[in-house]
Formats: structure tokens, C-alpha cells, sequence
């Protein structure tokens, strides 16, 4: 087949992209697979199941314990994508980088570690309207244990949120902000670096949930001067069950362990025990050695590819989108945010974003439909659900067409 | 996979104006559905007479499907006694998930429904209306839940 040589540019050719994605080449009810839900998980290029394959088929052993050559390899290979996360985040040192499940246990981390240790009667944790509920969650438990006060940013009309409602709520007894880089359920971009440094000028650290931010822009730790960052291996083309917490040398060092268990210590009687060093103190147990094998894999692919690249690529795909959706009648876009990631959600009058899935599903379009476990956005906007579409680094022109023509084709059926 | 199959007319029909919306006050028994996974909730409210469901309202957001399933159950299960409504909701449940073929002399305008068996993330949007009317007949009060 001949790739339309009015999809390639220099830069970018998505075309060479799509083939080391070997799951994008079927067909799902007759009709070549269009894969538009990356923001609920991304597909793993060859390079990634390659690398696990070869650690599972040749390395692996258990971890820091043994004294055999297998262990010295799947430690050297664990060690190594730690430096790999450590370099693609630019912070200062791997005992900032913490192995966990994903965004959901970083943030659960943090919660039960520092939220314990650090919240009275009466503190607040200031959160924003657009969060994933993972970033909500964790911090509604943690308030309840310890009699703190969960508080949220408003959004604005367009699901953005202002630097300024944020600054309204920081207060005398705000211990900790928690905010999306990037919304799950709109694109929006929030601005991560100026609203450090007004939490700063307070006192206050800063929790990033970058679950969205990686996948789609350069991240760096020490610009953003963040305290906490947390993402997920499955949504930067790595494997599911790896994630990342990264958290400021001098805080992890101050935060007690959350789990107890096996590597997470130097020394254990029955009375007490001695915890390890940064980071393995959070590590209790055997980790996810070849997920963290699989991560750096994807990781090194990302910046193979090009961050700017890759983001510059999904906003066009984005502007297509947008404009051949808000084309259709009825069809209403939710999240108009400016200068927002490649997440388009959008509703359509009459018709349930169920129904716009299921439709969509049977073009072999793949999107998600509901409230995509952010149901304040939802309730925000008084929606049941949107229907979203997400870009990754693999999506093309051809995609955003065809879930144009599908869903004009809802609108025929439900006309 | 055929969409028609799934969005029949009667469907499609039922989904732009459904039959028994709203609320009944009072009512002799109410229950909440909710299927968490689309955020969709489902008012059910109920009148009895004796045995039998006198009148039935529901009220709601859902999809298509959930939406057109609450206004067929509503027609079809009024004036009927409650262990006829449970061998209809047995049936019904066979037909959705694929275990029955849908007998349009039994089920009536129901066998429409049976287009939901190819479609199998479909059927706790089919099933909610019914679940959430066994509740009310049991006169259970927290919100019954497809998961």
C-alpha cells in the first residue's frame, strides 16, 4: 500500500510509526481497527514487547537478592529503566523514583505516607474540578482518617482552571495542592508551573498527576519544580501494572514507608526493623520487574520519536478532529480549553455517548464513552457522559475520518 | 454485527418517546438503579393493587437501550401479578444474554430486545430497568447497582 504522501511530513511519518504497532494491523467487525481511546490505555510498540520478551527469556530472577548471575542481570535491567524514568523526568536522582502499580498507587503512596504524617483536624488538601478520580479519591480517605478537609478549584466554561480560583482557596491551613497536568475527560492543560510557584510562595507543596501530561509533552520535574509526580507505564506506550512516583529527595526521606514487607528493609527483628534506603523503602515486596523493563522500553521509544514531535504531530490530528466534529449537526464539543491535549469529548443532541460508542464500534472505531472516572467534569457540564476520542502517536489523518464518517452515520440512524 | 438488529424501530421509537416517564405520588414502592459504568441512574415508582403493579413510572438517563427497555417493562408489566413479572424478567434475561431465542408470541413487543444478545456490553443497560423493579417490589430501599 502507498502511504498518501500528503500525510508525511519531515518530521513526522506516522506511517513508520503505525508499523512497529503490530495490534493496530487487524480488522474488528470487518473494518481496519481505528484505535481512538489512548488516554485509557496505549498500544505497545515492538520495541516494548521485544524488551520484555528478552528479559523474560533470558534474565529474569528476582531482584537486590541474589547472588547469581540471573539476579545480577534482572537487577542491572530494573536499575537501568530506573535511570532511563530518572532521565525522561530530569530529576535529580533515581532515589527520587519510586516503582509503583501506576498514577493510582503513586497518589494512594503519598496519601497514606505523607497525608498520615502530615494532616490535623482542620488542614485542607485543595484539589481541581477536572480531576480523574484517582486523584480524588485517595485524598477524600485520607481526610476522612485524619479529619482534614478535601477542597476543589472551580473550573471555567471552556474546562479550564484559572491560576487565580486556585490562589482563592490557598490558605493558612492548605498542606498540600493536587492537580492534573493534563484532564483525562477534556485535554485541558492546567498550568503546572505557575501554580508550583504560587503554592510555594505559601509553603505549600505541590502533587502532579501526570498520568495524561507524559504521553503528550516534554516533562520535566525540576522545572516544573514540583514535589510529587506520578504517571502510568500503559498510557506511554509501557506495559499496565508499572507506574512512577516521583517525589522530592528531602520529602521521601522524611515520609515513613506505606507498605511493610520484603526489600523495603535493612535489618528485621521480631520487635522492629531498620527501613532500606531511597527508593526501595516504598518498594516492599518483588516489583513489576519486567513492566519496569517494558517502561524504559517505551520510554526510550517516546524520546526516539521526539516529544515535540509526537505532541506537534497529535495537534494536528486534534484541529481535524475538532473541526470535522463540530461540522456535524448536533454534535457538541465539551472541553474547548486553549492550547488543551489531543482529547476531543464531545456529546451529541438526543443521542447517549453509549449508543455513539456502540455505533462507533461496529465502524471499528474504538473510543470511550461515560464519565471517564472524572464524574465532577461530568457533573460540572450536567452530563451523564461524554464520548471521547484520544490521539496518540500512531493515529493519523485516516482515523480522524473515519470517526467523522461514523459518527455522521449515528446521526442518520437516530435521526 | 448488525446495528439494526440492534436499533430496531420499536427501539428507536421507545428511545425518543417513552412510554410511563415520570413519577407516581404517591407511590406504593420506589427504588433507585444505577449502572456505575456509564453513570446512568434509573427511577423506578410503583402502585400496587393487591398482586398485581397497578401503574408503573420511570424516570431516568440512559441510553437507548436502557431508556427503550424501562418503557417496554413499563407497558408489559401492568396489570400483571408479581410472580408473572418474575418468569417475564427470567425470560427476558435469557433473551438479552443469548441463552433464549426471543418469542415474539410470548414476549410481545419485548422480543425486541433480542438484538441486545450480539451486543454483550449492552446488556446491563437492558437489564437495569428490571433489576430496579425487582427492588421496588421487594420494597429494597438502597440503590440496586449492574455491578
Amino acid at each position: 500500500m502507498n502511504a498518501n504522501p500528503a500525510m508525511l511530513t519531515p518530521q513526522y511519518d506516522v506511517e513508520r510509526v503505525r508499523a512497529q504497532f503490530p495490534i493496530l494491523s487487524q480488522t474488528i467487525h470487518g473494518r481496519p481497527l481505528v484505535y481512538l481511546d489512548s488516554a485509557a490505555s496505549s498500544q505497545r510498540p515492538l520495541a516494548v514487547l521485544r524488551a520484555v520478551e528478552h528479559y523474560e527469556t533470558t534474565m529474569h530472577a528476582n531482584v537486590h537478592r541474589g547472588v547469581h548471575t540471573l539476579s545480577q542481570w534482572a537487577t542491572d535491567a530494573f536499575e537501568r529503566s530506573r535511570e532511563t524514568v530518572r532521565r525522561f523526568i530530569n530529576a535529580r536522582s533515581t532515589r527520587e523514583i519510586v516503582f509503583v502499580r501506576g498514577t493510582t498507587e503513586a497518589i494512594n503512596l503519598v496519601a497514606n505516607s505523607w497525608g498520615r504524617g502530615h494532616l490535623r483536624p482542620g488542614d485542607e488538601i485543595l484539589i481541581t474540578h477536572l480531576e480523574h478520580h484517582a486523584n480524588i479519591v485517595p485524598w477524600q480517605m485520607v481526610c476522612a482518617a485524619t479529619g482534614a478537609t478535601l477542597r476543589a478549584a472551580p473550573l471555567t466554561a471552556d474546562g479550564g482552571v484559572e491560576l487565580e480560583s486556585l490562589e482563592r482557596l490557598m490558605g493558612e491551613r492548605t498542606r498540600l495542592v493536587a492537580i492534573a497536568h493534563v484532564s483525562n475527560a477534556l485535554g485541558t492543560v492546567l498550568p503546572v508551573q505557575a501554580i508550583v510557584r504560587s503554592a510555594h510562595a505559601r509553603g505549600i507543596p505541590v502533587l502532579v498527576d501526570g498520568a495524561q501530561a507524559v504521553p503528550h509533552a516534554t516533562v520535566d520535574v525540576r522545572a516544573l519544580d514540583c514535589d510529587f509526580y506520578a504517571f502510568s507505564g500503559h498510557k506511554v506506550y509501557g506495559p499496565t501494572g508499572i507506574g512512577v512516583l516521583y517525589g522530592r529527595e528531602s520529602l521521601l526521606q522524611a515520609m515513613p514507608p506505606w507498605q511493610g514487607g520484603g526489600e523495603m528493609i535493612l535489618s528485621v527483628s521480631i520487635e522492629s526493623s531498620t527501613y532500606n534506603e531511597l527508593p526501595a523503602k516504598f518498594e516492599a515486596g518483588t516489583p513489576n520487574i519486567s513492566g519496569a523493563v517494558g517502561l524504559g522500553a517505551a520510554l526510550e521509544f517516546v524520546e526516539g520519536l521526539g516529544r515535540e514531535a509526537i505532541a506537534a504531530h497529535e495537534h494536528r490530528l486534534l484541529e481535524l478532529a475538532s473541526a470535522g466534529l463540530a461540522a456535524v449537526p448536533g454534535v457538541r464539543l465539551v472541553g474547548t480549553a486553549p492550547g488543551k491535549a489531543a482529547v476531543v469529548s464531545f456529546t451529541m443532541d438526543g443521542v447517549h455517548p453509549h449508543d455513539i460508542g456502540t455505533i462507533l464500534d461496529s465502524e471499528g472505531v474504538a473510543i470511550r464513552t461515560g464519565h471517564h472516572c472524572a464524574m465532577p467534569v461530568m457533573q460540572y457540564y450536567g452530563l451523564p457522559a461524554t464520548a471521547r476520542a484520544s490521539f496518540g502517536c500512531y493515529s493519523n489523518a485516516a482515523d480522524v475520518e473515519r470517526l467523522v464518517a461514523a459518527v455522521r452515520q449515528v446521526r442518520e440512524l437516530f435521526a | 454485527m448488525d446495528l439494526k438488529e440492534l436499533y430496531r424501530d420499536v427501539i428507536l421509537d421507545h428511545n425518543r418517546s417513552p412510554r410511563n416517564f415520570g413519577r407516581l405520588e404517591p407511590a406504593d414502592a420506589a427504588a433507585t438503579g444505577r449502572n456505575p459504568l456509564c453513570g446512568d441512574t434509573l427511577d423506578v415508582t410503583v402502585r400496587f393493587d393487591g398482586d398485581r403493579i397497578a401503574d408503573l413510572k420511570f424516570e431516568g438517563q440512559g441510553c437507548a437501550i436502557s431508556m427503550a427497555s424501562a418503557s417496554l417493562m413499563s407497558e408489559a408489566v401492568k396489570g400483571r401479578p408479581r410472580a408473572e413479572i418474575e418468569r417475564l424478567f427470567e425470560q427476558i434475561h435469557g433473551v438479552i444474554t443469548g441463552r433464549e431465542p426471543a418469542d415474539a408470541q410470548a414476549l410481545g413487543k419485548l422480543a425486541a430486545l433480542g438484538g441486545v444478545s450480539e451486543f454483550p456490553a449492552r446488556v446491563k443497560c437492558a437489564s437495569l430497568c428490571w433489576h430496579t423493579l425487582q427492588a421496588a417490589m421487594a420494597d429494597r430501599h438502597t440503590p440496586v447497582s449492574t455491578e
